[in-house]
């Protein structure tokens, strides 16, 4: 079985986000860069899927070239193969990205590589657009299941599990799929040291994306950095001291006690 | 036309659903055009009482020989159809699971473009929506345009108020019946497992006692755990101290866990990342217990104790215990 676990770059923001002067992006100048813990759970779950079944687990971002890093965190994990669709840093669209993975996705076929499970985060971490694993499998025409936090293969079978109040709510869908994650359906492994040196020295599939957006327009115009209320806390004291004032706050404030 | 999606419990409107007819009502007016809901199931037909209160013209209810039950796909191609049918240039759904899912799949059948958890949208001289979306659970705001012939939007969770229109209206209640075929009805929910319902749910506590990386190991947690029972909450966590094996998913608060609204949200040795925020902002009130006085969290929060938290929380659950 052939997994193929699709994941973004993005800013690891802190405290704080800043943005570029001009509002179109986070500055990054001081910051490392991550993906969404969805997705890292997706890269897990591909490696399981054919730890248990077979086959190989395959990463796809569409990105810079600096997300290469992101590449070389899931073959660290253990992938065994890794695709950037190379943009110029430039942010793509859901439906535009949809289009490229779609066409790589089918790309990747011609060249021998079918996939029977394409994994996506349920939703990126900066733009949570909710609609690229969607639109990937509408294009591809394959069945989709959308926050799944449990999965198992059996016969050509994915058995998805959604929670739901009160429970979970079952799927059985044929493969070939398209299953998208939250955090929480596996816990991602750790890369030791040595796997994260010979990732570094692994070969990345190079393509050039292919997508277009279709009808209609959805295009960002600025980025807000929302205003927090950051008037300081009162502090009720330092260590055991403060005891009294947490219990009167609980009290007579929050009215708990 | 604009078209709203509305879920349900047995014909009761489901609340973010709600808050989403307003965001629908509020374009209707703005474009001078009618409502109308698209809906679901059984009981469908008995959610047009309900609906009068918010304005809306018109109930059309899905129905379909082969529709039990939920199915993104075939329930996103209804919509879209129906969209098609009504001409409704907007379709609106709730920013849940589901609102969500049914959204993308229209979106796909109709080739329009959709934007996810919207907290504002104005309705531009040239018709084009300009409007406001939550990125980054909620930490960053996008201003965003969107435009075409279909498009679609989701009201972000809890943004917009659930208000009765000025003038109730007497919907005509419609069947619409979508051409299916069974590749719509390959996914759909097979069975529903009930989880085992231990303690109260994060989302619903009144009292939420949360332990970061500061906690140091899984053990003490216990101390936490002794501070929520004594104030009737439940305890929480950061990713953090969940990467460290130290408390299950399940507890995570955040953009990737759960979202809570405590009257008090008490959070010990968490630091205040951003992705933690967006997961307790509905709280009512935040106490930071953390050693560092210069932590994010110390902003944030209304009170705080700068202090070791092994030994702050077991002296209160002391003072408490003392107390009755
Ligand atoms: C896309 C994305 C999504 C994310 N989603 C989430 C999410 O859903 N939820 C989430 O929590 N995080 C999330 N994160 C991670 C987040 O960015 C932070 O890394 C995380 O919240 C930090 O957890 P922490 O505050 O426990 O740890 P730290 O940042 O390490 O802070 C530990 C704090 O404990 C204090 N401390 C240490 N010892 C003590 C002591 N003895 N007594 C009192 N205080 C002490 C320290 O001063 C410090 O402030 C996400 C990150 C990304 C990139």
């Amino acid at each position: 079985m052939n997994v193929l676990a699709c994941v973004k770059r993005v800013p690891n923001t802190g405290a704080k986000i800043v943005l570029t002067d001009d509002n179109q992006r986070i500055d990054a100048s001081n910051l490392g860069f991550t993906m969404s813990p969805h997705e890292e759970c997706a890269i897990e779950e591909a490696i399981q899927q054919v730890e248990a079944h077979g086959g190989s687990a395959h990463v796809l971002t569409l990105g810079p070239e600096d997300a290469t890093e992101q590449l070389r965190t899931g073959l660290a994990m253990q992938a065994d193969e890794a695709t950037l669709l190379e943009t110029d840093g430039a942010e793509w669209g859901p439906r535009a990205t949809a289009d490229a993975i779609a066409n790589a996705v089918r790309d990747l076929a011609d060249d021998g590589t079918e996939f029977d499970l394409l994994l996506f985060g349920t939703e990126s971490a900066d733009a949570a657009n909710y609609q690229v694993g969607v639109r990937v499998a509408r294009k591809l025409g394959r069945p989709c299941v959308t926050g799944i936090k449990s999965l198992d293969v059996e016969d050509g079978t994915a058995i998805a599990g959604r929670e739901v109040s009160g429970g979970e709510e079952i799927y059985e869908v044929d493969l070939p799929a398209v299953v998208t994650v939250k955090e929480g359906i596996n816990e991602p492994r750790y890369a030791s040291m040595r796997a994260k040196m010979q990732a570094r020295k692994q070969e990345l599939d190079h393509l050039e994306p292919a997508g277009a957006a279709g009808g209609g327009t959805f295009e960002k115009v600025r980025l807000e950095a929302p205003e927090t209320d950051d008037s300081a806390a009162e502090v009720l004291g330092d260590g055991p001291d403060a005891v009294p004032e947490i219990v009167e706050v609980l009290e007579s404030e929050v009215e708990v006690l | 036309m604009i078209l709203a999606f509305v879920e349900h419990e047995s014909g009761l409107p489901d609340e973010v659903s709600l808050e989403a007819l307003s965001l629908a009502r509020s374009l209707a007016t703005a474009e001078g055009t009618e409502l109308a809901a698209a809906v679901f199931g059984d009981e469908g037909a008995a959610l047009a009482d309900e609906l009068g209160a918010y304005g809306v013209e018109e109930v059309h209810h899905v129905t379909h020989d082969d529709l039990e039950g939920y199915a993104p796909e075939a329930w996103g191609e209804s919509v879209a159809q129906l969209a098609d049918d009504l001409e409704a240039g907007t379709v609106v759904v709730p920013g849940t699971d589901r609102g969500h899912e049914v959204a993308a799949h229209a979106g796909a059948t109709l080739d329009a473009p959709m934007a996810a958890n919207c907290v504002a949208v104005d309705v531009g001289d040239d018709g084009a929506y300009e409007l406001e979306r939550h990125r980054w659970g909620g930490s960053l705001l996008e201003h965003a345009r969107l435009e075409g012939e279909r498009k679609l939007v989701s009201a972000a969770k809890h943004e917009f108020p659930v208000e009765a229109a000025d003038e109730e209206t007497d919907p005509t209640v419609v069947t619409f019946s979508p051409s299916l075929e069974a590749e719509h009805l390959r996914v759909r929910v097979d069975r529903v497992e009930s989880g085992d319902e231990e303690g109260i749910p994060l989302g619903e506590a009144r009292v939420v006692v949360g332990g970061g990386r500061g906690v140091g190991g899984p053990d003490d947690y216990d101390q936490l755990e002794e501070l929520a029972d004594l104030l009737g909450g439940t305890v929480g966590a950061s990713r953090a101290a969940i990467n460290e094996g130290w408390r299950p998913h399940d507890d995570q608060v955040g953009q990737t866990g759960a979202k809570i609204s405590p009257d008090i949200y008490i959070a010990c040795g968490i630091s205040g990342a951003v992705q933690h925020m967006v997961g307790c902002k509905g709280s009512e009130t935040i106490l930071a217990i953390n050693t560092d006085p210069e932590a994010a969290i110390i902003q944030k929060a209304d009170w705080a104790v700068v202090g070791d938290l092994h030994e702050v929380v077991p002296e209160l659950n002391d003072a408490i215990r003392e107390r009755t």
